[in-house]
Parts: C-alpha cells; structure tokens; sequence
C-alpha cells in the first residue's frame, strides 16, 4: 500500500477517478469543482489515462452527454457544483430512471442568488428527490477512496444506479490533506472493468427511454423506488471489500463518542470532523455529549441511525439548507420522520447554519449545544432557528 | 427522371428499421423522411432521439418502431446524447473492450428542438468534432404540442400561439435558417432533404454517414395536420415546395456550396401556399412580400453556390 502524501482533494478524486480507469468523462468548469475536471483532462492529456474526455457547453449537456456514454457502455465520470447542479436537474431523473450507473462528485456549493461560490448543502439539498444514490464525505481521504466504492456500487448489476459523490467545496475541495492514494492495480484489485447489463449495441437493438403511458408509469416508479430501497445491501458489501482489501472502514451512518451520550449531534459532510474536537473540549468539562453523521444519504439508512442514536435524549440537528417558509431544513425533517411514533424517542432541536460559507464554528455547535441543554433540563422543544444572522433571527433581534 | 423519382422505392433497400405499426398521422410526410434516413443508414447506426413527434409515435412502451439501438432522454439534447455515444463508441473501441467496425450514430429532432430549445446543444456537438449526424425534421412548428410557432415557422403562418388575429397576421418573423448557422459552424458537411427526392435524400444521408466528423442535415417534412393540407399530397408539396424556391435542396460541403433541382425561373409561391390551410388568411400583398424574400434568397443561395466552386 502506498504512503500518504499531502495532495489536493481535488486531485486525489482525479486521480482516484484515474485509477478507475474511466472510459469517458463530460463536464463543464464550475467553481469550486474545476480542479476535478482541469486534472483529468491533463491526465487525458499526458496520455496517463485512456478517456475521451468531452468539453460540453453547459452541465446540462455533460448530463446528457453522460446518459449517452454510459447507454453505449462506458463507465462514466463527472463533476459539478451547485448551479451546475441546478442546471442539470432535469436530465438527473432521467438518469436515474434509464438506469445508468454514472458516477458524479458533486463540491457542495451555495445556490444563487446572491451569488455565492462557498459551501453550504443547498445544491444537493435540492436534488435530493431525483432517484441517485447519495453519499457524504467527510474528508478528503474518505472523498478519494469512494470514488472506487462508488463506481463500484453503481455498476453493481443489482443496484445499475447514478450515484453522487458529495464533498464540501473549498473546505474540502481546496484543501491539501496527506492522502494514502491507491494504485490503479489496487484499485482494479478491487474494481472489475465495468460489464453493462444492456448497452445500446448494434448487434441486440433495444429501445432506451420509451414514453410511459399512465397504465405503466407507477410501475416504473415502483420498480425505481425498489432499486434504490434495495441498493442499501451491495452499498454496505461494498464498504466492507473495501475495508478488508485496503484497511479503511466506511459505514452508511458514523458516530462520535455517541455511547454514553445524552445530546447527540447530527450532521454531514465536513463539518463533523470540525466538530470532534468542540466535543472532546466539552467531554472535558464533563458533558455527554456526541456526533451522528450521516455518509450515506439515499437510500436514507433508517435502521443505522437508529442503533446510532439509541439511547440519546436530545438530538440537535445542523441544516446546511432549508425550505424557506417550510418545516426546517431536510435532515432533520427526515430525522424527525424517523423518530415519530418510535418509544421514548428523544427530542430533535433543529437549526440551520454554515450557509454560503459561512464557518460552523464553535460559537454555532455552543449555541446548539444550549438549545439542547436547555431541553434536556425540561425546556420546551425551540422552532427551528437560522441561526449566525447578523442582528439575529427575524424576531428575536 | 422525374419518373424514376416517383418510382424511386423500387430502387431503395427493402430493409426497414423504423418499423410500421408506429402511430403517426395519416399522411406524415416527417416519418417518411425519417424512415428513408435510416433505410439510407442500415443496420449498423445508434439512434439519440429528441422528445417530439417522431420520439412519441415510434415508442410507446412496451412497443417500439426501432428496429436499431435508440435512446430518448429528453427534449433539447439528443446532439449531446449522441456525442456522448460516439465518444463511448471511441474509447471501447480503442481500449479493445468492444470490436472495431463502422457505426453511424445519429441524433435527431423537430424545428424546435433544433432551432429553439436545443439549439446550444447541436451547436455545442457541431463544434466539437464528433463523429455524428444530426437531422431536424422541420415541419415548422411544435406540432407534438398542437401547433404551437417555433423560430422556424415561415412568415405570417397562423398558427396555435400565432394565429391569424384580425391585427396580427400570424407569425411575425422570417424562418430562422438553422442550414446556414451549421454551415457557419464550418462543419464538413451541411445539406437540405427531402422525402420528395428520395434518391437526393438517400446520397446526403450516404454522404454525411462516409464523411469523417459532424454532419447536419434538414429535412423538410409536411405535416397534414398541423399545416392543413391534405394527407394524400405530401409529396406533391415536398416538390412544390423545392419548385417555388421556399425550401432550396443544397448542400455545403468543405465550405463547398451545390444546389440540387436548381429552377431555371421559381414557380409563384401562391402555387405552394394556397395547398395549406396555415396560409389562408394571406393576402395578395403578403404573398408578394415573401414570395420577394424567398426569391433573394434564392439568387444569394446561386451566388453562395458560384462564390465557392472550385477554382474561383
């Protein structure tokens, strides 16, 4: 196995994506995703990685152009970034529904407008109903390593999904981190080249895309929701080869110091890792006090998060995005769908933070932290609150 | 000659790969078009349709009219779609993962997909360099919709969202000429069809599947129910249509311009409007100002054609 060596994000998923041995990648320049794109095709370039690399005009034709490469049978590689993202929604159901097994990071980025090239979960957020598989990473050697894992649930010929790759922009992306990089051997070890259940070939002509009627559209809405429901098995086989081929141990929901924990907080992407050490200062002092994290986002790991959250008392829930006018943001809306009904199901206090770049910092996990405290002692469960506004929250100020 | 051209389907491939049993109207004259491409085509061709009538007619699931690989993900990006097939195509083919051989990949759509909505798309493909084809069956509006304008319905033409109105005459613009934005795109090959000459029509699609890179083709397609004509004189008005000058058949080849059935004097444009119901309302006057437009045209297409022969 290879030493760590201190490499970009960016350029550990390129390379990562490299040792893959992709057969086609189609993108389009967005901030803070370009370094993804910009090092592929150099490595196009230099002749180090055997691709058609395609310069498409917008992300809704790399989109497009995906569906293509992966309908013809190549395995398929992107990335994007919040308005790209946005851009490519249509094309992101169809994806889904034809069954093709793309692969795309997506560097989490706020959405427009103001314009904003920073990270908070807005993009993914609001894709979150278009039928992918999604996953979270919280650092750059967890976000180089599902590259393979990724690829390699996605071309499962149980699972045949898209499924999106999801790293915080700059706070990640940017970032030099000492990653253990794998070897295209290992990787191959690992990831057998990619073997399309159906492609369009001339030998055995199908039909891709036909119009759904309404005597069979439900069915294949059904037939869209099993696979995405049943995906959850080869996710976790897949995490695991991974662990016992090359030592690192992915799960579909992480925990920190969560056992004896009464307020557990829960959150994705990056930010977890910021918060281990405000928890281990807050241990110090002697509070219990603890992390979930969700890495895998759909299929939503119910029963995981469960088990990880059994026993807390208060659950105080971080939204990088919200439905403005609405119930909060959506994890913990779907934190919430969890717990009702379940027994002495603990308390959830939600806020909504870390937008448009703005740092999750210890003044926001303190603020958290005696919302929950405050419940924990007999308090009224809070609304949701968007908190770190300059002046404060709308009616609080 | 104008005999062989009607006995022209003795003299075609009997193989068909856009099957009967699809659902287009009576007297459509776009899937007469498409279904000589493909005859013109063969078997060894993937197909990335944009959503439209031709998408609609021929895959209502669980049936299909395709008798070859095709694909339909959405409405402005089939070009896009089909660079990317040609592109896995490519690299399958290169890394020895799929055998080396000939396939034509072509992408198609309507006078909207082409001219409004996915316009940037084929652009973006054309530029590109891949090796496909693009057709747009033209039949100057959105006709899947119910007759809706597009860019590329003709001058004062009534239809649902530019209606004949007692102060608007109908369509207030000039057919946008997609052939010679492609031809601008300096791509080897750009060229006008038409099911009317079916064997002109067979030699382009022939021509742009033998050409290396991207190839553009327009094809005029008469559409009985959306222009209201009758179904049974579609070939008729695909000729009319070439005889008065209101759809040229040319091609651009390296930059290379070659009129085909070039008119001596064009015959009156009434000839050809009177035939459809979309141009009822016209008045004489209206008449003259596009029959005036389209014989400019004309005359600029011949000097096109004598700026760019060989030797000039």
């Amino acid at each position: 196995m290879a030493e760590r060596k201190g490499i970009e994000v960016s350029l550990a998923i390129a390379e990562s994506a490299s040792a893959c041995n992709v057969d086609c990648i189609a993108a389009y320049p967005i901030t803070p995703q370009t370094h993804i794109v910009e090092h592929l095709s150099e490595l196009v370039a230099d002749g180090e990685l055997d691709a058609e690399f395609i310069p498409v005009e917008s992300e809704h034709a790399a989109m497009s152009a995906c569906c293509g490469t992966a309908a013809a049978g190549a395995r398929t590689f992107t990335a994007t970034s919040s308005q790209g993202l946005a851009l490519m929604h249509e094309i992101l159901f169809i994806a889904a529904n034809l069954r093709l097994p793309i692969v795309m990071t997506v560097a989490n980025r706020a959405l427009s407008a103001p314009i904003n090239i920073w990270n908070d979960h807005s993009d993914v957020m609001t894709e979150r109903d278009v039928g992918w598989l999604q996953i979270f990473a919280e650092n750059g050697q967890e976000a180089a390593d599902l590259v393979p894992i990724c690829h390699k649930i996605a071309e499962d010929k149980r699972v045949l999904l898209p499924i999106m790759l999801n790293f915080d922009g700059f706070i990640l992306s940017h970032v030099v981190e000492p990653i253990e990089m794998l070897s295209r051997d290992e990787v191959a070890n690992y990831l057998p080249p990619y073997e399309p259940q159906q492609r369009l070939d001339i030998d055995h002509p199908i039909t891709m895309g036909p119009v759904g009627m309404p005597e069979v559209y439900t069915e294949a809405k059904m037939a869209h929701e099993h696979a995405v429901r049943s995906a959850y098995g080869p996710i976790c086989e897949h995490l695991d080869g991974f662990a016992k081929m090359f030592g690192r141990a992915y799960h579909p929901v992480e925990s920190y110091k969560a056992e004896d924990a009464e307020i557990l907080f829960v959150m994705m992407g990056s930010a977890s890792e910021t918060a281990m050490s405000w928890v281990d200062e807050v241990r110090a002092a002697g509070k219990k006090v603890g992390i979930v994290r969700f890495r895998l986002w759909r299929p939503l790991p119910v029963a995981d998060f469960k088990k990880a959250i059994a026993g807390a008392k208060v659950l105080g829930i971080i939204d990088r995005h919200f439905s403005p006018g609405g119930p909060g943001g959506p994890v913990a809306q779907e934190v919430k769908y969890m717990m009702y009904g379940e027994k002495n199901a603990p308390k959830v206090v939600e806020v909504v933070a870390g937008l448009g770049g703005r740092d999750l910092d210890d003044d926001a996990f303190n603020n958290l932290f005696d919302k929950c405290s405050k419940v924990l002692g007999g308090g009224d469960v809070p609304p949701f609150e968007l908190i770190q506004v300059r002046g404060g929250h709308y009616g609080k100020a | 000659m104008e005999k062989l051209n009607v006995f022209a389907s003795r003299l075609l491939p009997k193989e068909d790969f856009v099957c009967a049993g699809h659902r287009a109207c009576q007297g459509c004259a776009e899937v007469l078009a498409m279904r000589l491409v493909h005859k013109a085509l063969g078997r060894n061709t993937i197909a990335a349709s944009a959503t439209g009538c031709m998408e609609i007619i021929s895959s209502p699931y669980p049936e299909t009219a395709w008798a070859i690989p095709w694909i339909h993900v959405a409405f402005e990006n089939s070009a896009s779609v089909a660079s990317g097939i040609e592109s896995a195509l490519k690299a399958l083919m290169r890394k020895g993962r799929l055998p080396k051989r000939k396939i034509n990949v072509i992408a198609y759509g309507g006078d909207g997909a082409t001219a409004d909505i996915g316009l940037q798309w084929i652009s973006g493909a054309m530029e590109r360099g891949h090796n496909m084809i693009y057709v747009c069956y033209d039949n100057e509006a959105y006709m899947n919709t119910g007759i809706q304008r597009s860019s590329s319905t003709p001058l004062h033409a009534s239809t649902t969202t530019s209606p004949a109105g007692k102060v608007v005459p109908g369509q207030q613009t000039w057919k946008k000429n997609v052939v010679e934005i492609m031809a601008a795109h300096s791509i080897p090959y750009v060229a006008t069809i038409n099911p009317s000459y079916p064997f002109d029509l067979v030699r382009k699609v022939q021509k742009a599947a033998a050409i290396e890179g991207p190839a553009y083709l327009h094809a005029y397609s008469c559409c009985p129910t959306g222009w209201g004509s009758r179904p049974e004189i579609g070939i008729q008005l695909g000729r009319l249509a070439v005889e008065t000058g209101i759809f040229p058949l040319y091609e651009v080849e390296n930059g290379q311009y070659r009129v085909q059935e070039k008119q001596e004097t064009l015959r009156p444009l009434k000839d050809y409007l009177k035939t459809q119901r979309r141009f009822r309302h016209f008045s004489e006057a209206m008449i003259a100002q596009s029959e005036q437009r389209v014989k400019k045209e004309y005359e600029l297409l011949l000097k096109k054609e004598q700026m760019t022969k060989e030797g000039v």
